[in-house]
């Protein structure tokens, strides 16, 4: 009705939206100056507290506990960044970590994908009930108490496969790469096949060379979630030697046992820098995912949106 | 299915049809099914060995919470007991006192966090400066990439005794307060932290929401003489509803299993008046006190609770916005 209105009489009705869009502006130009503040306190708020951990790292513990150090640090001195790099288990459950990541990262991948990719077949039999198997435990979880009784009646703990296994799949991340492996086309799979590629041939040499943005995707997804991951590690992991990094820091910053090591040192070198020990750690543990950052972000944005196309 | 259900009717003559075709005709389609794509099925098989093994196993699991279980024993447990462990909880005055926290907790979380990346969204979606918008998306993103152990490593040096607040508390003039030790101040760390984390990265939902609303629909508004405010009112919620609808459904899905792990790094016994959940609860049941069969009663009246918030929050969006997950 409106652009009827508006293709009728062209000439009047420009006139009338420049004109209310001068009147706006007067209003809306005030609303953008509180918008740019608003905005730049969001700004400020998200690294303020980075910022600030980092100014501690590297204050001398004296300014820390007198409740000095903001935003430049003061009394400058590495010397806890040398104690902590000098101490081998923080080494050793870094390593952890890693090793961690790339194994449960690389099963996670070959299940999610095989998985993704019969769940795209929409002319297979019994698909639905397929998806649903795996939907429904979106939504309903057996709970940590069975969880716990089963890991450990399967001997899995001490082992990479009490991290690994459990979370092998993750539904989110199925269904984002169900729904990208549906919005393939077909007409390649099919000429593969009448060339007399079986499925795992097509999938290998036909479907993955198409996905390799999405299995990037993926890759980042899981290797993200479990590099941050501690509580799998603080249930089965009996032994100090076997924990990762996470669980080396969160020791720390609790207080609890299991980071005497680390008080010895600072005894020993009569250094009394547990705030700013504390703050190191932070820093050490943050870095990698704070340099990998701005070349991942834009992966997740997109992995992100294409599971909301069909979630 | 559907092809055994036209089949009965189609057929109507009884002595040509023996009562049992219709299975016999569906194991005929399974069979030539599964010859046509045993392969596909194959690459199946080790997940859903997955889920039976590590989703559904523990579902099955759940039956200790009915049964008197022992450490080392049958990972079913020993003998029946009944509701007996239901019944100690309903009980348990700690229960209750964890129960209303974990309802407070989530009711907070979901109060701000569901809304907040909405207004941001719409704040950002304002910004004409391409740069400047991206500039800020990256950043407040940035802290949903953190463990929580960071998260709440960080919490805690801006809340310890000589931390950024406590030096804004002391420049005010106040007296410096140990916050993770006061229980009064839970509920604030708990959701601010939440909100810090999550705010950002929930706007990319909303982004998209936005950029797929039709130019003309603001156009048209406008020449009715809608101002900005009530083009946002008019246009853009309407626009994103269905977004928001799905991410209001999915937050409910979490409402009972409010951030465990985050609780668990930041709660200490001199704030578990106010800090202690259900999860957080069970969690100490079953790993302090070794009773694994009243942690598991717990665990699945959460998870029990938790399923049907989910299916009514489906069901009601469904039949008023209709909008649903499934």
């Amino acid at each position: 009705m409106v652009t009827v209105d508006a293709a009728e009489r062209p000439t009047e009705t420009v006139r009338r939206s420049q004109r209310r869009g001068i009147q706006e502006t007067r209003g809306y130009r005030a609303f953008r100056v509180v918008n740019g503040i608003i905005l730049t306190l969001v700004v400020v708020v998200t690294l303020y507290p980075f910022v600030n951990i980092v100014a501690r790292s590297m204050s001398h513990e004296s300014y820390i506990i007198s409740g000095q150090v903001n935003l430049v640090p003061r009394g400058f001195t590495l010397d806890t960044y040398q104690l902590l790099m000098s101490d081998s288990m923080f080494w050793t459950n870094y390593r952890n970590t890693v090793f961690y990541t790339v194994t449960a990262t690389v099963i996670s991948i070959v299940m999610t994908t095989c998985y993704a990719y019969v769940l795209s077949k929409k002319q297979l039999k019994g698909r639905s009930a397929l998806v649903g198997i795996a939907v429904f435990t979106m939504f309903f979880t057996g709970g940590l108490i069975p969880n716990y009784v089963l890991v450990t009646s399967l001997g899995l703990k001490n082992s990479v496969w009490a991290i690994a296994l459990p979370n092998a799949i993750n539904v989110f991340n199925l269904l984002v790469m169900k729904a990208f492996f549906e919005s393939l086309p077909t007409e390649l799979e099919e000429a593969a096949a009448v060339d007399g590629l079986n499925t795992y041939g097509i999938l290998l040499r036909i479907v993955l060379p198409l996905s390799k943005a999405i299995v990037a995707t993926m890759v980042l997804f899981y290797a993200v979630a479990f590099w941050n991951s501690w509580f799998a590690a603080f249930l089965y992991m009996d032994r100090q030697e076997l924990w990762p990094v996470t669980i080396y820091l969160r020791n720390l910053i609790a207080g609890a046992t299991g980071a005497e090591n680390v008080g010895a040192i600072t005894e020993a070198d009569e250094v009394q820098a547990e705030a700013t020990l504390k703050a190191v750690t932070i820093v050490l543990t943050t870095l990698p995912i704070l340099l990998v950052y701005p070349f991942i972000q834009r992966y997740f944005v997109r992995g992100i949106m294409l599971g909301a196309v069909k979630g | 299915m559907s092809t055994t259900t036209t089949l009965t009717p189609s057929a109507p003559t009884p002595d040509t049809t023996p009562p049992n075709r219709p299975p016999r005709a569906a194991r005929q389609t399974w069979r030539r099914a599964l010859r046509r794509d045993w392969q596909l099925y194959s690459l199946a098989v080790l997940p859903l060995l997955f889920f039976l093994i590590f989703r559904y196993l523990p579902m099955l699991g759940n039956v200790i919470a009915f049964r008197r279980f022992q450490p080392g024993g049958n990972i079913f447990g020993e003998y029946w007991v009944g509701l007996r462990y239901f019944k100690m909880f309903l009980n348990d005055p700690t229960f209750w006192n964890v129960f209303t926290n974990t309802l407070v907790l989530g009711a907070l979380t979901l109060l701000f966090c569901f809304p907040l990346p909405i207004v941001l969204a719409l704040l950002l979606n304002e910004v004409r400066a391409r740069k400047l918008k991206r500039f800020v998306q990256s950043v407040s993103y940035l802290p949903h990439f953190l463990s929580i152990v960071i998260v709440a490593a960080i919490v805690m040096q801006l809340l310890s005794m000589d931390g950024t607040v406590n030096q804004l508390v002391r420049a005010a003039g106040g007296e410096a307060i140990p916050f993770l030790q006061r229980p009064e101040w839970f509920r604030t760390i708990y959701v601010s932290s939440e909100v810090w984390q999550t705010v950002g990265w929930g706007t990319i939902l909303y982004l998209a929401a936005l950029t797929t609303i039709d130019e003309d629909l603001y156009e048209a508004a406008r020449i009715d003489g809608a101002s900005r405010w009530r083009q946002t009112w008019h246009v853009t919620l309407p626009g994103i509803r269905p977004t928001m609808v799905t991410l209001l459904i999915l937050n409910i899905g979490t409402f009972m299993a409010v951030g465990f792990e985050k609780i668990l790094l930041l709660y200490n016994p001199l704030t578990y008046p106010t800090a202690d959940v259900l999860s957080t609860y069970l969690f100490r049941m079953g790993f302090t006190s070794s009773n694994f069969s009243y942690a598991a009663a717990i665990g699945l009246f959460e998870a029990v609770i938790g399923l049907i918030l989910v299916l009514s929050a489906n069901h009601i969006a469904r039949r008023t916005v209709g909008t649903s997950l499934w």
